[in-house]
């Protein structure tokens, strides 16, 4: 038997690592709506996006699937819908991809009770029934393969590459060896080592997969950079990787992957899907931290573990985000946002097999109820759907 | 506040993969300065840097020739632009990679 966490059990099997209600706005202009009605009920969470409306295809597709995903997420016990009324993805489409979960669900819309007074006034009853129904939930043992985490980064700097992802791919190693998943995604800061990638899959429609989509993202990437005009616009690593050490894409790119650790990829899935095996996963999506962890989330991961270098404070609401720095002085700097620091490991003070083993206990403690520094100081700016061009 | 420099006993270094011709500095270093390089296996040895090399920086194990391959974790990560010294640093200004900086 595996690692055990406490989490709580859902209807449909799953297991949360925190026991909210989240309120999804299906449209931007219904955003402020949601936001009120979570300002009137503390410990419910909202999805505030800019979407919704005025897309097509793929792109609007995306928006849908991923809000789905997001209120079927295990973390959330209940989930109030808000709509405008007249938005091209529907309020009960978003109702009726969460519905099957068997987690409490209600819909509120703006043009049909009246005007958005009425529909917050609606809106803050069915949540405050939601939280007090689900305040009477409590945590169980769980074992550690029905945990899936997502594994992000921002802000890097040469320890992300050099210390705090290895650490990271140590305990994500440790997850997937007991049935647990693990999610990869930015690929945007994988080109380069696509064919490193491919070596690594668990057979050959997999690696098809991961040298199809990173080759995909370069293409999309090109066409975005190929006008003149943009010419200054075309890094793929931000003025603070180069500050930091970093020279080169693939320089990058190498010390983002290892934060997968040495599992092989049992799945290459699409934005806004969930996967359909257990395992390491390889998640289509660009590098964007905010677009990164919005995408994990809505496949169902209960945690993301965010290595930063140069540090960044931000979270995710109802997902807690694990902060690991490889920069000793980083920490020092930013202890009250970063959870762990990997520089202990550059310090010379413990080795990257303890740091690695650190990360997972801090991983199944999180999971069992233990808040990040992120969840604590209320940070919750990496809500953000991907966008198809 | 201080310093990473004041973090870790001495200047040090680190070489990540046998195959690799680069060091990053665990320290920042100043030009001229001897440092401690550990290699992956466990190996240390002395360098001694030619330019300033800040923190997380790279600097290189031998001379290098305009094109020479750059190798960190093992792999490749870019090209030479011109030719430099052992101990130089490696950065933006004299590597170039064909897949984006």
């Amino acid at each position: 038997m595996g690692d055990k966490f406490l989490g709580f059990k859902r209807e449909n099997g799953s297991v949360g690592v925190r026991n909210l209600i989240a309120i999804i706005p299906s449209v931007f202009c219904s955003a402020k709506v949601a936001q009120r009605i979570s300002e009137s009920v503390p410990g419910t969470v909202h999805f505030s996006h800019p979407v919704g409306c005025s897309q097509v295809g793929e792109d609007l597709e995306i928006t849908a699937k991923t809000l789905i995903g997001i209120g079927r997420n295990p973390n959330f016990a209940g989930v109030v819908v808000v709509g405008l009324g007249c938005e091209r993805f529907t309020p009960q489409e978003l109702f009726e991809g969460i519905a099957p979960t068997g987690k409490m669900v209600e819909m509120v819309v703006i043009q049909d009770e009246g005007d958005s007074i009425k529909a917050i006034d609606i809106g803050t009853r069915h949540a405050r029934k939601m939280q007090q129904v689900a305040s009477e939930e409590r945590r169980v043992e769980a074992d550690v393969s029905q945990l899936m985490i997502g594994l992000n980064c921002g802000g890097s700097d040469t320890t992300s590459g050099l210390v705090a992802n290895p650490a990271l791919g140590i305990a994500s190693d440790k997850l997937v060896a007991q049935g647990g998943s693990s999610i990869l995604t930015e690929l945007t800061e994988l080109l380069g080592t696509e064919h490193i990638l491919a070596r690594r899959a668990i057979n050959e429609q997999v690696a098809s997969d991961i040298l199809r989509v990173i080759r995909n993202m370069e293409e999309r990437l090109k066409q975005q950079t190929r006008h003149s005009s943009n010419e200054k616009r075309k890094n793929l690593i931000s003025t603070g990787n180069y500050d930091g050490g970093l020279s080169s894409v693939v320089e990058k790119s190498l010390g983002g992957m290892k934060k997968s650790g040495n599992a092989q990829f049992v799945e290459v899935f699409a934005y806004g899907d969930a996967p359909t095996k257990k395992g390491l996963l390889l998640l289509d999506g660009p590098g964007h931290d905010g677009e990164v962890t919005t995408g994990q989330a809505a496949a169902g991961a209960q945690i993301v573990c965010f290595p930063t270098g140069r540090g960044t404070p931000s979270g995710f609401p109802g997902v807690p985000v694990i902060k690991i720095t490889g920069n000793p002085r980083t920490f020092q700097r930013m202890k009250e946002n970063i959870d762990i620091n990997a520089g202990a490991v550059i310090t010379g003070e413990k080795s990257l097999q303890e740091m690695g083993e650190e990360i997972y206990q801090e991983i199944l403690a999180v999971a069992s109820g233990k808040l990040s520094k992120a969840e604590v100081l209320g940070h919750d700016e990496q809500f953000c759907i991907t966008r198809m061009p | 506040m201080k310093e990473l420099s004041d973090l870790t006993a001495g200047k040090t270094a680190l070489v990540l993969d046998q195959k690799d011709n680069v060091a990053i500095a665990l320290t920042d270093l100043a030009s001229g300065d001897t440092c401690t390089v550990a290699e992956d296996g466990g190996k240390k040895y002395e360098a001694i840097v030619i330019e300033k090399i800040p923190f997380g920086h790279k600097f290189a194990l031998a001379d290098l020739a305009p094109d020479a391959p750059v190798y960190k974790y093992g792999e490749e990560i870019g090209k030479m632009k011109v030719a430099i010294k052992k101990g130089a640093w490696i950065h933006i200004h004299n590597l170039y990679c064909e897949r984006g900086m």
